[in-house]
């Protein structure tokens, strides 16, 4: 099929395979970690952009579906003893549930008064959650060392992990690349349009955005799962970070929302700078600043706003219009 | 001769403001009904409660035989039922081709991309948009927004089409070329409802004119007698010669 000949998919297939193949194969533990959480940038950023780059609705709560999903694979594993695979599947179906309740809740509302509510969704499902005894409440859940022994210890299920966390970004990728050239797709994006057009030309808009909000949400729940058993312990604190959301957000902006490939490059880019700043010494007067990505975040969302609405891959396609049809 | 629209007694009222009063008519299959009266007369509110974009206060809406009164735009879409908007609504972000194959998808036909794309193409080159089928929506101009517009409703293959003001902005001679269409459409047997202020158009490709006026219907008829009406020569044409001039006119 034609559709398959889109060099935006290939380049950030491209990339996602580069970078996760990297580490198997040069065995480097530290580049394996700095890989680890490039790719579940990527997994947030091409997630979020069906919600916010194909529907065209802004979500600060996108870090729920990461951390409530981790906490159900966390719970799966420890109290239920369940294997890594199905605390995986159970973490993306927790968050999938998730996203199929709110989305028949909040995505009647339009535009900022959304983007509020998802705001106060990440607030209640922190505090609930800080409050859940089954989940550890304040403390969270903490695995025992003897979990990994299933794996081959705790040096094998990491790589297991990071395997699993390249399998889903490929994943990733690819189900943004469908999504978008298919039949539901275009009713999403003409939704993201105009909605009440959309409507009168026979798309049945509720359904349609609770199905972008619930496939937007198992990934996340997945790596979500992932990623805290890698850590061995998750905490309200770490589970529901609304910088993260805020993150996941700079990044599909800067590499361009509503591209396959622009959450990609968003999220290499924006890793890249953060990374950079977080080893180099900035520091206002004698006191060091923390989170000093977070800043920078801030004014280059600013800056993209008011310059290049579109993001990278937006503006390379406006600049050269021949693009369009091959960076999808 | 079949029904395939029934509106009943539709109230619709907006605050203070009555916009629809006890509206009642029938639509035979095939037919071309043309909608007329001043402006404010409640044409977009009737076609807005048709289409399910409002709910009527009072009276019942029957589409195909079917009791549809409350039913929302994409029910009434996925029935059979499209229709172009007085403010052209493109998908400005979405190439003409997408636009119109949005028409073809999600209506009462329900097509897969694959043939949707076909269909897309017959009905892009039937309103003389195929030169531009991988331009962006938002960069054609009005008229060929107003076609856009028209494309993505008969992409659709609709049974009832509703058309508001298809031809207001437009050139005489793409007058000509949209009434061309219209009885076209009409061959192809869709029933069309038209609002239209260009008079010598709507009273010669309709088969039934309905006259609306602070909400109410004051007349409804062949175009030649509703023309000679008094209370539609008054209320809004307001000079009694006045329909003759328009009607002789261009």
């Amino acid at each position: 099929m034609s559709q398959w000949k889109n060099l935006g998919l290939w380049l950030a297939l491209a990339m996602v395979v580069l970078l996760g193949f990297w580490p198997i194969f040069s065995r480097d533990a530290s580049g394996r970690e700095a890989a680890f959480t490039i790719l579940l940038a990527i997994v947030m950023a091409s997630s979020l952009n069906i919600v916010m780059g194909y529907t065209g609705y802004v979500s600060f709560g996108h870090v729920v579906f990461y951390g409530l999903g981790g906490y159900v694979g966390m719970y799966a594993l420890s109290a239920l003893g369940w294997p890594l695979p199905l605390a995986v599947l159970a973490g993306g179906a927790g968050s999938a549930t998730l996203a199929f309740l709110l989305g028949k809740a909040i995505l009647r509302l339009r535009g900022s008064y959304f983007a509020l509510a998802t705001i106060g969704v990440n607030e209640a499902a922190r505090t609930f959650v800080a409050n859940f005894a089954p989940f550890g409440a304040a403390t969270g859940i903490e695995l025992q060392f003897s979990i990994y022994k299933p794996y081959g210890g705790a040096m094998q299920a990491l790589w297991l992990t990071y395997y699993a966390v390249v399998a889903i970004a490929i994943f990733a990728v690819l189900f943004s690349f469908l999504i978008k050239n298919s039949k539901f797709g275009l009713g999403l994006m003409s939704i993201r349009e105009d909605e009440d057009a959309a409507e009168v030309l026979g798309i049945v808009t509720p359904n349609a955005k609770t199905m972008a909000f619930v496939l937007s949400a198992i990934l996340p729940g997945m790596i979500g799962t992932l990623f805290f058993f890698k850590n061995g312990n998750v905490e309200p604190g770490d589970a529901f970070r609304l910088g993260f959301s805020i993150e996941s957000l700079v990044m599909i902006m800067l590499g361009g929302q509503g591209t396959v490939l622009g959450p990609v490059l968003g999220a290499l880019g924006y890793q890249r700078l953060r990374t950079t700043l977080l080893t180099s010494d900035i520091s206002i007067g004698s006191l060091p600043l923390k989170d000093f990505q977070l800043v920078i975040s801030g004014v280059l969302m600013l800056l993209i706003i008011l310059f290049i609405p579109g993001g990278l891959v937006g503006w390379l396609r406006q600049r050269f219009p021949s693009l369009r049809r091959v960076l999808a | 001769m079949t029904l395939i629209l029934q509106v009943e007694g539709v109230s619709k009222r907006f605050g203070g403001l009555q916009a629809l009063m006890q509206v009642t008519f029938d639509l035979a299959q095939g037919h071309i009904l043309g909608l007329i009266g001043p402006n404010g007369a409640g044409k977009t509110t009737l076609f807005n409660t048709i289409n399910g974009v409002f709910t009527p206060d009072e009276g019942r809406i029957r589409f195909l035989g079917r009791d549809v009164t409350g039913a929302k735009p994409y029910d009434m879409a996925r029935m059979g039922m499209a229709r172009t908007h007085q403010i052209v609504r493109p998908l400005n972000e979405l190439t003409v081709r997408e636009n119109v194959m949005a028409g073809a998808c999600f209506g009462h036909e329900n097509q897969g991309l694959r043939q949707a794309s076909i269909i897309a193409d017959e009905v892009m080159s039937f309103a003389g948009l195929a030169a531009r089928a991988n331009q962006l929506a938002g960069s054609l101009n009005v008229a060929q927004k107003k076609r856009l517009e028209m494309a993505r409703a008969l992409a659709a293959h609709p049974k009832l089409l509703l058309l508001d003001e298809v031809l207001a902005g437009l050139t005489p001679s793409e007058i000509d070329g949209m009434v061309k269409t219209i009885l076209e459409i009409r061959s192809q047997g869709v029933t069309i409802i038209m609002i239209e202020h260009v008079m010598k158009a709507i009273m010669n490709v309709s088969d039934r004119i309905f006259v609306l006026e602070y909400g109410m219907q004051i007349a409804e008829g062949k175009p030649e007698d509703v023309v000679r009406n008094p209370k539609v020569v008054e209320a809004y044409l307001g000079d009694p010669q006045m329909a003759k001039r328009l009607m002789e006119e261009g």
